[in-house]
């Protein structure tokens, strides 16, 4: 499915507010010798609607920009905002319930839980969100649907193939109804074909639900699925430009 | 939400059954022990107690010769017997005394029909069943003319089962030594006394009976007696002391050369022994429990260190410290509860064959019950909570490291 982020849809994104403020964060490991620097004053906006993917070397804070974005993890120093609201003044429990509400994480790792079915896991934000248990389940089975895993649905994860475990995530990841989904390698364990399809759904979700995407690649052929590119080196961010479909 | 939480944590102990299995065994066999040992214990301090009081509450025996507890033990058989006389004078004279009878036995052979059995006789009078509390399924006591030398007796369960089996003994005669005695009563069945000795195997006859056929003397060996209501056996024994060394001269400075033994001193002696014991296997028990209550520890440990990736995830998509903990409390109580409920019926079923074996009374402790039920659901509880407290305030990222 091509990108077409030219016209009116475009245009909207460009002039909206943003979701996602980010102003001179650090984030640094240890302290004295041993200190690391895995943020080192890193800022841009993040606009509702956009698919941004995130390149760089390894070691250069990809997935740490991506963890504080998602609030899985606290940065040193600098601003964080979320639709306007300094993260950094969050208590843990407000934190958990603004990825409640906002978010959708997939991991390189998938990280479901082991010996709970597809379904089950799918279900597990909703939960959190306090749904009846029709309502869930009628959920989760629209978000397995979505992904194509309506029929795996009772399967338990070590009955799943990679990709099928990384699409029972994304459905985790979209059942909540999240204004962001951040995606870390959310192919990095796939071959070509499956990395397609993902990256076909993702782009679905982008262009469809109007959700906000981050996503950390390795792969210049799925970053190329987004519209904005970020490339980090050593903690900071060394270019920001529209991606070569996008431009 | 908190019914949510239940099914939560109900479907991961489904999730992960070797490990529910063996925190809930941790707490089965903990709780369990407890309360088999506990049992077990209490059954045997009122079988003890049962034991004595069959003796006779209030009994008190003279016997001549100094009995001592320890080495070098007693010098009964040198001792100077009583005589008819003594009884009279302590009916006389010892107001804190309401039965005194002499007592003398014997071992010999009983026959009936051809029958032969080897039992114990015993001469009395009939204040002997009132201060051992002993009464007559059947029959009768001795009448007065009968207490004066006539060849009657009163035999116990056994004696009658070994001579005649479920027969009406009584006005059967039975032939004991040379004499031919009819049987004019049967007593109620006393059952074994605390050293084993089966009381019902005996025969009973009056004193003049078994003095003139049987022992061929009128030597009294032992007296019994019953304290009076009213007065302690301590009074008694001390009125009895001063009245025996009277009639036998002992000069003050000089030790006794008779004795006065007391059931409730064998009754206080026993139940301080019943006591260590009962103390003994608590404590063994209580060992056990705690044994249980570290297995449960570890487990929790163990899992709580297993699933802190678990706590990453749910914490990843929107569970709050709060009910990530809620739901391994509850999972903690759940565990505990079930090993609780299995341990108490298993502790329960082990006290009762426990009982039945030692042929104990069965005496489950409530008290008991709880405090090992309520202890290991602490345990669980305790050693769920805390770890999976310190799951939960670290940064979800870190959780999820593991
Ligand atoms: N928990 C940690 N403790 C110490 N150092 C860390 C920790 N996490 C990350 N780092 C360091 O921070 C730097 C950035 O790590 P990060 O995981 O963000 O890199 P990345 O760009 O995602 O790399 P990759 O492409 O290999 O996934 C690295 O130098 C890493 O060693
Ligand atoms: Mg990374």
């Amino acid at each position: 499915m091509p990108v077409d982020p030219s016209g009116d849809r475009a245009a909207k994104i460009a002039t909206d507010p943003p979701l996602i403020e980010v102003r001179d964060i650090t984030r640094i490991y240890g302290t004295g010798e041993a200190e690391v620097r895995a943020l080192d004053g890193v800022s841009f906006d993040i606009r509702p609607g956009e698919f941004v993917s995130v390149m760089g070397p390894s070691g250069s804070g990809k997935s740490t920009a991506l963890n504080v974005l998602g609030c899985l993890d606290s940065p040193t120093s600098g601003h964080y905002l979320f639709n306007g609201v300094e993260v950094g003044g969050l208590d843990g429990d407000q934190r958990a319930l603004l990825r409640r509400h906002y978010l959708g994480f997939i991991f390189q790792g998938y990280n479901l839980l082991p010996r709970t079915t597809a379904l089950q896991n799918v279900e597990l934000p909703l939960i959190y969100k306090g749904m009846s248990r029709e309502e869930r389940e009628t959920r989760a089975i629209a978000a397995l649907d979505k992904v194509g895993l309506a029929q795996r649905a009772h399967h338990d994860p070590s009955q799943l193939s990679g990709g099928q475990q990384q699409r029972v995530a994304i459905a985790r990841a979209l059942a909540g109804d999240p204004q962001v989904i951040l995606a870390d390698e959310p192919t990095g364990n796939l071959d070509t074909k499956r990395s397609v399809e993902i990256m076909e759904l993702m782009v679905e979700l982008n262009q469809s639900d109007g959700i906000t995407i981050v996503m950390v690649t390795h792969e210049d052929d799925m970053a190329e699925f987004g519209s904005r590119l970020i490339w980090m080196v050593d903690g900071k961010v060394e270019s920001d430009r529209p991606t070569k479909r996008a431009a | 939400m908190l019914w949510e939480t239940v099914k939560l944590s109900v479907q991961s102990i489904l999730r992960n059954p070797m490990r529910s299995f063996l925190t809930v065994l941790g707490v089965v066999i903990g709780v369990a022990a407890v309360i088999a040992m506990v049992t077990v214990g209490n059954g045997s301090s009122a079988q003890v107690t049962s034991d004595v009081e069959s003796l006779g509450a209030n009994l008190l025996t003279l016997q001549p010769g100094q009995s001592r507890m320890g080495p070098g033990s007693s010098d009964g058989g040198a001792a100077r017997p009583f005589a008819l006389s003594d009884v009279d004078a302590i009916l006389d004279q010892v107001n804190s005394v309401s039965v005194a009878v002499p007592t003398g036995t014997q071992s010999i052979v009983a026959v009936f029909e051809g029958e032969n059995y080897q039992t114990t006789v015993t001469g009395t009078q009939n204040g002997y069943f009132e201060a051992r509390d002993w009464g007559l399924s059947a029959g009768r006591l001795f009448s007065s003319a009968e207490e004066k030398g006539k060849s009657v007796c009163i035999i116990g369960e056994t004696v009658r089962d070994e001579l005649m089996g479920r027969a009406d003994p009584i006005g059967q005669k039975i032939r004991i030594e040379s004499l031919n005695c009819t049987v004019i009563g049967l007593l109620e069945v006393k059952g074994a006394n605390t050293f084993g000795m089966d009381q019902d195997d005996t025969v009973i006859m009056p004193f003049k009976t078994f003095a003139r056929r049987i022992a061929g003397s009128t030597d009294v060996s032992s007296i019994t007696l019953s304290v009076r209501d009213g007065y302690s056996s301590d009074r008694a024994i001390d009125d009895l002391t001063a009245l025996m060394r009277e009639i036998r001269r002992i000069d003050p400075g000089e030790d006794d050369d008779f004795s006065v033994r007391d059931t409730a001193q064998i009754a206080a002696m026993l139940s301080s022994v019943t006591s260590v014991l009962t103390g003994l296997l608590s404590a063994v028990a209580a060992v056990s429990l705690l044994v249980g209550g570290i297995g449960i520890m570890n487990i929790m440990l163990v899992s709580v260190t297993e699933r802190t990736r678990e706590i990453g995830i749910r914490m990843a998509v929107g569970a709050q410290a709060s009910q990530v903990l809620l739901q391994f409390l509850v999972e903690a109580i759940v565990l505990s509860t079930l090993g609780g409920l299995l341990g108490i019926a298993l502790g329960l079923a082990m006290g009762a064959v426990g009982s039945a074996m030692l042929n104990v009374p069965f005496i489950p402790d409530a008290g008991t019950i709880a405090l090992a039920f309520g202890f290991s659901g602490m345990v669980g509880v305790v050693f769920g909570y805390f770890p999976a407290r310190a799951a939960a305030r670290l940064d979800p990222i870190e959780a999820l490291r593991h």
